[in-house]
């Protein structure tokens, strides 16, 4: 750390004031990753907060422009590693809405039950990583038991525990494996208990509440001035949910209530998140019901392997389609396309242009964590102590995988 | 030669003081990790011996084989004083606190204690303050910003929780009629002082859980925005001696409040030998100092200054004048 | 795509210096020179019949054999009337491959700020007024712009990276 202290011009009210700049991170336990906040700190008092981003940075848009398509799906993965589903399902939504195809209604059902499942995991895990950055380390612990069921049943429907890249252009990769609803309506059973726990545990500890209420105010114009999204926007009191507003997939046929607070403080942006699981449990059962048998992947065979793998033994045609899939992957029209999507952090799009080959020209994420954690830098009012940093950090819910891209 | 065996007695003492308080951190670490395991759903450590009972001493060869490094910029001189300093106060502590009534031993008195002062309660107040200087020490000569803020809240916390604790224990005084430990712990032979002082017990014990450094009161090392506080920049064998030093306090502070508010070793319902009831008391404050740590959050520094003075100051007042007015 | 009712509200009140481009597969896209840009933002977010105050994204486009490469993509949507809209600016630029400059919008929108930024560092466009226009993902100091298309994915050769390709000025001979 180097020693760089800058002498307080005039109007310093105390005697040889000296202004401290505190590199907070990269290496930190409460930064979430490797995120670098400069601290300009009077004693205890925070001054100033310069985030400095970057040091994930890992070239994705890039990469993605010498990559297919169907190449750039684990891509995304590995940008809000907390919960890939959506990351997938923004993009295959984009291409297939370049490619001016519809998935069938049993792979959008199956992709929003996994949608929902992450959704859940990546709140399970802010909502015990703050009470752990302000000391209370056993929440987190708490939560990663749930997180660990969600693990397992993306392991046993896709196989990853992670980076499950389940979504294809035009469905899924396979269909749900038998046992699969049963252990995901089993779970649908056991979180909302869970949650009362939690809440009994951290929303009625008064130190929490002390520590959160009132702590990183942000108004609700600040929030949509500095581009907040999803549930750290609602916590603001802003009512906007693209599930809602501008359903994609099967999003219309649910009946959910979209969560909005008032305050816009750091309670608020944690209790939204505990009662957004209780709307993804709701959501996920209704789609269980209403999910009917059918394909989970659409019938063309130049952008989808086949269904029956059997023909690919006998069918000289269905073999050089593989072929050229495999090979080279598939050309996409002409154009370009943004399709944002709700993603557990926020709005999260894909904006794509497409010169009519197998790979995209400019491939942009915007990344919902990356303009989410703006607010650390301007826009919050109460965020006094350096104690508090840390909460609204915490609060803001940032993967540095996604922030840095 | 008769004269010579109270000597050889009280070397003995100190002796087995010394090397009990050495081990007992090893327990202590073992039973910290198993706490907060079970309570966190998980098993703790179990790799190493029976129930990882043997944990403690893997980490301890650990720590002694690491790299001893110290900073470039550091205050060498310093920087090697300051777990020295704080070893040496927590041990230095551990000389007035009694643990059990005297017994006869081949015609030889036997006491519990290495020295009965008449200002014991005094000697271990001020004794404990010396241990927040090894933390400005420590953190000043690190010549790093976590540790330098880090010892700054502590000096901070160490002077606004000591005078509550100062002033919750004056009731306990009044009822004894003395400073020594011995008699306050001799006069609560029929009712725990608990009974009298529940107010201050309350102040004492929570100004014991700041002085002590333990959630919610942490500030010094609060990982979540200071890294690991004052003893940031130390590894290997000092870390160790500031950790056995943190652990020896927690002992302290619930040796002491048994002995002012729970009765020291006087026994209750079941007859056991007195510092079996010592050890069982002491131990239910030490878990539950454990238990705190592992469901509470921290205070942010500003509230932590308004406990200290809005709240316990006045409310420790408030109880001297009330044992005052009752005990005259 | 339908075209919206309020296109025409723009193209009127920016006649000559706004181009239709008409509906995308996903929203409404219209064009307009780096002169125009603030002032058509500003009317964009504060038009009553318009109010775009959120902007979604704003990124680089490097249309890289065409003479003027680069292009600034903005995505706006409004959350109380819930429309999007797709902004495009294309400044021109003298001779090949210099980065333009085109004026910030961080005075409309305060999210523009880090966007900016990131577009800078991996296009080396440059936003004029902006309060803090530094890199943002690679370090000070850092040659070359990473994002653009004469820009080797695997690197250029040096001590470091004896894999990459060679450095190559001005315009790519293939």
């Amino acid at each position: 750390m180097t020693e760089v202290t800058v002498l307080k011009e005039k109007g310093s009210d105390r005697l040889g004031s000296q202004e401290v700049l505190l590199n907070l991170g990269p290496q930190h336990p409460s930064t979430h990753g490797v995120l670098q906040l400069v601290l300009h700190l009077d004693g205890e008092i925070v001054e100033r907060v310069s985030p400095n981003i970057g040091y994930l940075h890992r070239g994705t848009e890039k990469l993605a422009e010498t990559f297919t398509y169907t190449q750039i799906i684990p891509l995304t993965d590995r940008l809000d590693y907390v919960c890939p589903p959506t990351s997938n399902q923004a993009f295959v939504l984009g291409v297939e809405k370049l490619l001016d195809i519809e998935a069938p209604e049993r792979a959008q059902y199956i992709r929003v039950i996994m949608a929902e499942l992450a959704r859940i995991s990546g709140h399970l895990l802010i909502v015990g990583a703050l009470p752990m950055d302000l000391g209370a380390m056993t929440t987190l612990l708490y939560t990663m038991r749930e997180r660990e069921m969600i693990m397992d049943i993306m392991e046993m429907i896709s196989g990853a525990r992670m980076h499950t890249s389940f979504c294809r252009v035009g469905g899924v990769r396979e269909d749900l494996p038998e046992g699969a609803i049963e252990r995901i309506l089993e779970f649908c059973d056991i979180l909302p208990n869970r949650l009362i726990d939690y809440e009994k545990l951290v929303a009625k500890n008064r130190i929490f509440l002390k520590r959160t209420q009132n702590v990183g105010v942000v108004a609700p114009e600040d929030a949509i001035d500095i581009g907040l999204s999803g549930p750290n926007l609602r916590a603001s009191g802003v009512d906007w949910d693209i599930r809602r507003d501008s359903p994609y997939e099967i999003y219309d046929r649910l009946e959910f209530k979209v969560i909005v607070r008032e305050n816009g403080d750091c309670y608020d942006r944690w209790a939204c998140r505990i009662d957004e699981m209780r709307e993804c449990v709701k959501m996920i059962r209704q789609c269980i019901a209403q999910m009917k048998e059918g394909p989970f992947q659409i019938d063309i065979p130049t952008i989808a392997f086949p269904v029956d793998k059997e023909l690919l033994g006998h069918s000289m045609e269905t073999h050089i389609h593989h072929f050229e899939l495999s090979a080279y992957g598939f050309k996409v029209p002409k154009g370009e396309v943004y399709v944002p999507i709700e993603a557990p952090k926020g709005e999260l799009g894909y904006y794509m242009i497409s010169d009519g080959s197998e790979k995209p020209t400019r491939f942009k994420v915007r990344a919902p964590s990356f303009v989410n954690l703006q607010a650390l830098e301007f826009g919050t009012t109460n965020m006094k102590y350096l104690a508090d940093v840390v909460a609204m950090l915490g609060s803001l819910d940032p993967v540095i995988a996604e922030v840095d891209k | 030669m008769e004269e010579l065996i109270p000597l050889f007695v009280l070397i003995l003492k100190i002796i087995v003081v010394i090397v009990v308080l050495l081990i007992l951190p090893i327990p202590l670490t073992w039973l910290e990790r198993k706490i907060a395991g079970h309570i966190q759903q998980r098993l703790g450590p179990m790799r190493v011996g029976w129930h990882g009972l043997l944990q403690p001493i893997a980490d301890g060869i650990k720590l002694l084989t690491k790299e001893d490094h110290i900073p470039d910029e550091a205050d060498r001189f310093l920087f090697t004083l300051a777990p020295i300093v704080t070893l040496v106060a927590t041990f230095a502590l551990f000389v007035a606190i009694p643990i059990g009534s005297s017994f006869t031993l081949f015609g030889q008195e036997i006491t519990l204690y290495l020295a009965d002062m008449n200002v014991a309660l005094l000697y271990v107040l001020a004794v404990s303050g010396i241990h927040v200087f090894a933390v400005i020490l420590g953190g000043w000569a690190s010549n790093s910003k976590y540790a330098v803020l880090g010892s700054l809240r502590t000096c901070a916390q160490m002077i606004s929780y000591e005078i509550p604790m100062g002033f919750a224990v004056v009731g306990v005084v009044m009822l004894a009629h003395s400073m020594s430990l011995v008699s306050i712990v001799e006069a609560q032979s029929d009712v725990w002082n608990v009974v009298y002082q529940p107010l201050g017990f309350l102040v004492f014990f929570i100004a014991g859980l700041a002085e002590a450094q333990r959630i919610p009161f942490d500030l010094a090392e609060a990982e979540g925005d200071l890294g690991a506080g004052y003893h940031t920049e130390y590894s290997g064998m000092r870390f160790s001696l500031f950790m056995i030093s943190e652990y020896l306090i927690v002992v302290f502070m619930a040796a002491l409040t048994v002995i002012l508010f729970f009765g020291g070793w006087n026994d209750f319902l079941i007859p056991l030998p007195s510092f079996i009831w010592f050890a069982l008391k002491v131990g239910f404050f030490i878990w539950l100092f454990m238990w705190f740590r592992f469901t509470f959050p921290r205070y942010r520094y500003d509230q932590l200054m308004s406990i200290g003075w809005k709240v316990l100051l006045p409310l420790s007042l408030a109880n001297i004048l009330v044992s005052g007015l009752f005990v005259s | 795509m339908k075209t919206p009712a309020f296109i025409d509200q723009i193209l009127e009140r920016f006649a000559g210096h706004v181009r239709d481009d008409g509906p995308g597969i996903d929203m409404y896209c219209i064009s307009v020179g780096p002169d125009h840009i603030v002032a058509l933002c500003q009317y964009l977010k504060e038009d009553p019949s318009l109010k775009f105050n959120f902007l979604s994204d704003l990124c680089g486009v490097d249309h890289y054999p065409e003479k003027d490469r680069y292009e600034v993509v903005y995505h706006l949507f409004s959350i109380p009337l819930q429309h999007r809209l797709r902004l495009k600016c294309r400044p021109q630029s003298e001779t090949y491959g210099d980065a333009p400059s085109i004026p910030t919008v961080t005075g409309v929108w305060r999210t523009a700020n880090w966007a900016e930024r990131e577009c800078y560092d991996m296009y080396g466009i440059e936003f004029s007024g902006h309060p803090n226009l530094l890199r943002i993902y690679m370090w000070e100091g850092f040659e070359g712009y990473p994002m653009r298309k004469d820009f080797p994915v695997k690197g250029y050769k040096d001590a470091y990276n004896p894999f990459g390709e060679e450095k190559r000025g001005g315009i790519p001979d293939d």
